[in-house]
């Protein structure tokens, strides 16, 4: 147990380079910063000594080997766009993008299973045929367009919800929290929609599936031989079983959560970490990218670790099996 | 609004007496457009967003009225007693936010500030070696080369207090190389009519009315708003949603497309004017082969047929109409109507005519046309515009091959003079000058702070000697000749061919009025919410 989280730990590490070799090298794409920095009016001298300031004019290799060591001690440098340290930028967005994931997540599971395990069990109920089309939308629709839509139907047309914005925000002990206020838990009600729908509806048909394979095994057929009531059936033994991947997919679907927030905060205006990346990757403000990757790419390893060590505890094979419990 | 604590009592009760108008009739307006200010720093970053924050916090010595002439401002007086010194008389009571009292060591600090090396702002000061104080009201500014125009440039130079800024290390300019915060960048003490009083960024900005500005007895205050809450929203269907839902009031940046249907809303009302800003196309008249294009070996824009055959083959009333949707003034000319040295009759958009411009081209020797590549940055209207012009040039027989690339690499690859042909865009207002224009876009490239964006490196001895006069004249209506003269052979020669100048859109409730200032920044004491 033990030689394999550090076996997933240096796997992590070594990861963790490739994706800060990988952003650094796109960013020599991107263009040029300081001719965002400065005025289109500015000169040729105030555009060198601009460059020269910001070692912009160093290789390639040096401006990745000092961001290397910078980052090991938490330090990502000043963001060129808002001169402040990145570190502290991205401390401070934190908290509105955890808590948008964090209620489109809930909002996914607590509607997405009882709605899978309802269309698993009554099949042919036009209710069901009803939930499974209009999942269909959910999958389909790109996330833009059902934030745009919901703008335009809630906010614009009904005047009920407001179209951007945190609202009112509190600080508990360094936190930034919308949950405390009516303002704020107004505001997370559209973006949290659009960003949990495609979970949802991806949750929906994972455990309706799942049920339907479920229901057809031997074990089933056993319980209702014994007698047992449907309601023991279906949730006792049927729904537990098929949670085993619903686990699996909701860890690594609450990576792409918070990863893929960035166009859900884009169309709301959501002041969290995937607007800071937006608005970084327009003005070519390398510091912040370079990190907003950095930590996404950190996420995700870490999502996959706690995935890993999930199985060992769900699964039971696994725990007789050993070590052979490698990737998946 | 809460008067510092240390105030004596009576003084808070006057204070207290003073907000009782304001809170009787508070207006409120809520602000949104694209972008959030990069910093509250007057100093640091010379960037539209930034001053359209600063400027409504931070004031200058000289300011402009309406006509957009320059008028007394924190300054009331000046003289010019030699072509290398400048004495201003400061204005008598003026309060900054934190309630300390303006003088001239304010002034001599905010100028060494604006020239320091991490300023951005140093434009702003052009020519200026140096401030000293006389006395306490009186400052005199010496120059290292003189500057006929160093009012126009100044009224972007903001001041700021020299006590706030020591005591909260703030100095200097932010330095991006230190790995520290600047207070300045996120606190403001100006002398402003209005004062920050929230500051989140990329979430809002709270701005609260300044009630000891000197403004309000001196009569400036044209508007009566007592509190501003700025935001960016960064998509523009969610920007426009928030207006027409009514979540905020005012928007700065509407997208064009839907202006018409903005018009339509009974509840919303469009502002437009002009921007002090012109749209060009230029040539690559250095080089004697084309570098992007096929013309056997030659470069067709040194000759002045060819250009003239461009000019003459784009629709500028088409380009209004279609990819400007109608918010465009045809122009003849690199300046502005509101620009020192415009004058109207060198202002002539070439005649859109095809047969002619076939025609020119067959008498330089392309009757076959050629190809080239026109280079854009990938904003709006710059790329449309490209797409148009390749089209209308195309129609004429020079095959034009359109190169939009992101903004971020437009301008390092246009720097390097690595191009044939480019779209690009210049506005005057900074100085509202002719100067600066010119200066920049017109005079011979030299990389020593002339003709810095003179990317074809077309060069004409009669205009680097007019150019030079302008540096140094100081009767205006010798200045507004040379200009012309400037004007006339840049018409002549056409080293660019001048497009349009933009109109700018606003997009507000029914119950607000702003004043459409030429640098499309909306300064708050003249904005009403009735």
């Amino acid at each position: 147990m033990i030689a394999f989280v550090i076996r997933r730990l240096l796997q992590g590490v070594l990861v963790m380079l490739v994706v800060g070799f990988i952003a650094f090298s796109l960013f020599n794409f991107v263009g040029d910063p300081v001719s965002l920095m400065l005025p289109p009016e500015a000169t040729q001298a105030d555009r060198q000594a601009m460059r020269e300031n910001l070692g912009l004019d160093r290789p390639f290799y040096v401006q990745f080997a000092t961001f290397i060591g910078n980052a090991v001690q938490g330090n990502f440098g000043i963001s060129l766009r808002l001169g402040r340290p990145v570190s502290a930028l991205l401390v401070e967005r934190m908290p509105a993008t955890l808590e948008l994931a964090f209620v489109a997540a809930s909002l996914a599971l607590l509607v997405g299973i009882p709605l899978g395990v309802y269309t698993g069990l009554n099949r042919n109920a036009w209710l069901s045929r009803f939930f499974l089309a209009a999942s269909l939308i959910g999958v389909s629709l790109p996330t833009f367009l059902i934030g745009i839509f919901l703008i335009l139907i809630f906010a614009v047309w009904l005047g009920w919800l407001p179209s951007f914005g945190r609202g009112d925000t509190m600080m508990v002990g360094g936190w930034s929290t919308g949950f405390l206020s009516t303002s704020g838990l107004r505001a997370l009600i559209l973006p949290s929609i659009t960003l949990g729908l495609f979970q949802l509806t991806l949750i929906m048909r994972l455990v309706r599936s799942e049920m339907l394979e479920v229901l057809r095994t031997d074990y089933i057929k056993f319980a209702r031989a014994r007698g047992l009531t449907n309601r023991a059936v279906n949730f006792g033994h049927a729904l537990k079983n098929t949670l085993v991947p619903v686990i699996t997919i909701t860890g690594l679907q609450l990576g792409a959560i918070i990863a893929f927030a960035i166009i859900t905060e884009t169309v709301f205006q959501w002041p969290g970490m995937g607007l800071l990346f937006i608005q970084a990757v327009q003005f070519a403000d390398i510091p912040v990218m370079a990190a907003y990757l950095c930590l996404i790419g950190f996420i995700f390893v870490v999502i996959n670790l706690v995935v890993d060590m999930l199985y060992y505890f769900v699964d039971p094979r696994l725990r007789i099996d050993g070590t052979a419990a490698g990737g998946h | 609004m809460l008067p510092p604590m240390h105030l004596p009592r009576a003084l808070l009760l006057l204070a207290v007496l003073a907000c009782v108008p304001f809170a009787s009739g508070a207006k409120t307006l809520r602000y949104a457009s694209q972008d959030d200010p990069q910093t509250l720093d007057p100093h640091s970053a010379n960037l539209l967003a930034t001053s359209r924050l600063t400027g409504n916090v931070y004031e200058p010595l000289v300011w402009r009225d309406k006509e957009w002439k320059v008028i007394p401002w924190l300054a009331t007086s000046w003289t010019q007693p030699s072509e290398k010194l400048w004495r201003f008389k400061l204005r008598e009571g003026v309060r900054f936010h934190d309630g300390s009292l303006l003088t001239a060591d304010d002034v001599v600090f905010s100028v060494a500030r604006a020239l320091s090396p991490t300023s951005q702002l140093k434009v702003s000061l052009q020519g200026v070696e140096k401030a000293v104080k006389v006395d306490a009201r009186t400052v005199d500014f010496l120059m290292a080369k003189p500057n006929p125009v160093l009012l126009s440039h100044m009224t972007n130079f903001r001041i700021m207090s020299k006590a706030w800024s020591e005591k909260n290390g703030a100095a200097r300019p932010q330095d991006y190389t230190a790995k520290e915060d600047t207070y300045a960048a996120r606190h403001a003490n100006g002398t402003g009519a209005f004062q920050v009083k929230e500051r989140q960024t990329d979430v809002k900005t709270v701005l609260v009315a300044h009630k000891d500005w000197w403004g309000h007895a001196a009569g400036m205050n044209e508007g009566n708003l007592t509190e501003i809450v700025m935001r960016p929203i960064k998509s523009n269907a969610t920007r426009l949603a928030a207006l027409l839902s009514g979540e905020v009031d005012f928007v700065l940046d509407p997208p064009t497309q839907d202006v018409a249907r903005l018009r339509a809303d009974p509840s919303v009302k469009v502002v437009e004017g002009g921007e002090l800003r012109v749209q060009y196309i230029a040539f690559d008249v250095f080089r004697d082969d084309l570098l992007y294009g096929k013309a056997g070996g030659k470069n067709p824009f040194k000759d002045l047929r060819v250009r003239q055959a461009v000019a003459h083959a784009i629709d500028a009333e088409a380009i209004r109409a279609k990819v400007m949707r109608g918010f465009s003034r045809p122009a003849g000319t690199i300046l502005t109507p509101g620009v020192q040295g415009y004058s109207p009759d060198a202002d002539k958009p070439v005649a859109y005519d095809r047969e002619k411009a076939k025609r020119l081209l067959a008498e330089a020797g392309y009757p076959d046309g050629f190809e080239v590549t026109l280079d854009a940055g990938n904003i709006q209207p710059a790329s449309d515009i490209a797409q148009a012009v390749a089209v209308m040039l195309a129609q004429v027989g020079i095959r034009t091959r359109p190169n939009i690339i992101p903004q971020s690499n437009y301008f390092p690859k246009i720097e390097k003079y690595d191009t044939s042909f480019y779209v690009l865009s210049w506005g005057g207002g900074v100085t509202a000058d002719a100067l600066y224009t010119l200066q920049a876009l017109l005079h011979t490239a030299n990389r020593k702070g002339e003709g810095d964006f003179n990317m074809g490196r077309w060069t004409n001895a009669r205009m680097d000697e007019l150019i030079q006069q302008l540096q140094s004249e100081r009767d205006p209506a010798k200045r507004a000749a040379a200009a012309r003269e400037a004007l006339l052979i840049a018409g002549r020669e056409l080293p660019l061919v001048a497009i349009h100048q933009p109109l700018i859109p606003w997009a507000m409730r029914k119950n607000v009025s702003a004043w459409f200032s030429p640098v499309n920044t909306v300064y708050f004491y003249r904005v009403r919410v009735d």
